[in-house]
């Protein structure tokens, strides 16, 4: 199997269309006779990775690319940038404001549940341009 | 059991009609916080809520659930339900919480 990448681009506050990109993410998963152990772990990353775009960034685009070893999805955006990572990444930190948290967002998972699904996460932020998050998944014998 | 079985029984009012009724509900799982459902609803759960805006239906999806619960009459947005339909999760209402929902299902052997 050559490499195979998609792009999805998510807009910011589009909670109408948001879980789009993670739903055709996970149908491209299952086209490709993937096991379902692996594709809900990309379900997963994909739909917080997808949230966080929606509810926090100034809009983002979400890629798969998928190889012989591994699945590595990436959310980039256009901004605002996150100012402290490591906060960022603690569980039931959030910054969402309370008209999100009452819609059962901002509970402070996002990130931690990213990285829990990943093999290997990346997480790069400069405050004014950006967050970047690569999150690889090695494939197993039989995935 | 299947999701029609916990309709008739628990008395819930189904708001996507007979759509995804055959599917087969394989345990329970109760929270109002997605990221926390994401991260530990399984497949063929029955999830009980009182979230209803169209975001459920993609949890709901992604996770292959068999139906959502929404207590205490929480009141439903038309996009939720049409969203529900497109992608064949069941949608039910009780008027009951979300735990006496929780003993019901008990009482009719789900879960155990």
């Amino acid at each position: 199997m050559g490499n195979i990448s998609y792009e999805f681009p998510v807009a910011k506050d589009d909670f109408e269309r948001a879980g789009e990109a993670s739903s055709k993410i996970k149908k491209i998963l299952r086209q490709l006779g993937m096991d379902s152990g692996i594709i809900r772990r990309v379900a997963i990353g994909a739909y917080e990775a997808e949230m966080n775009l929606v509810i926090h960034s100034l809009g983002g685009v979400i890629s798969i690319t998928i190889d012989p070893e591994s699945i590595i999805i990436t959310a980039e955006d256009n901004g605002p940038g996150i100012e402290d990572i490591e906060l960022a990444m603690k569980e039931g930190y959030s910054t969402a404001p309370d008209r999100i948290r009452e819609m059962g967002f901002g509970a402070g998972m996002g990130l931690p549940n990213m990285k829990k699904c990943s093999d290997d996460f990346i997480i790069e932020s400069v405050v004014g341009k950006g967050t970047k998050i690569v999150m690889k998944m090695m494939l197993k014998d039989g995935d | 059991m299947t999701v029609k079985e916990i309709c008739a029984r628990l008395n819930l009012r189904s708001l996507t009609g007979e759509c995804g009724m055959d599917k087969e509900v394989k345990g329970v799982y109760i929270c109002d916080l997605l990221s926390w459902v994401m991260a530990h609803a399984h497949a063929g759960d029955v999830w009980v809520t009182i979230q209803t805006h169209t975001n459920i239906i993609a949890v709901a999806t992604l996770l292959e659930l068999s139906s959502i619960i929404i207590s205490e009459d929480a009141e439903v947005e038309e996009d939720t339900i049409k969203k529900a339909i497109e992608e064949g999760i069941p949608l039910l209402v009780s008027e009951k919480s979300s735990f006496m929902v929780a003993k019901d299902l008990i009482d009719i052997g789900i879960g155990s």
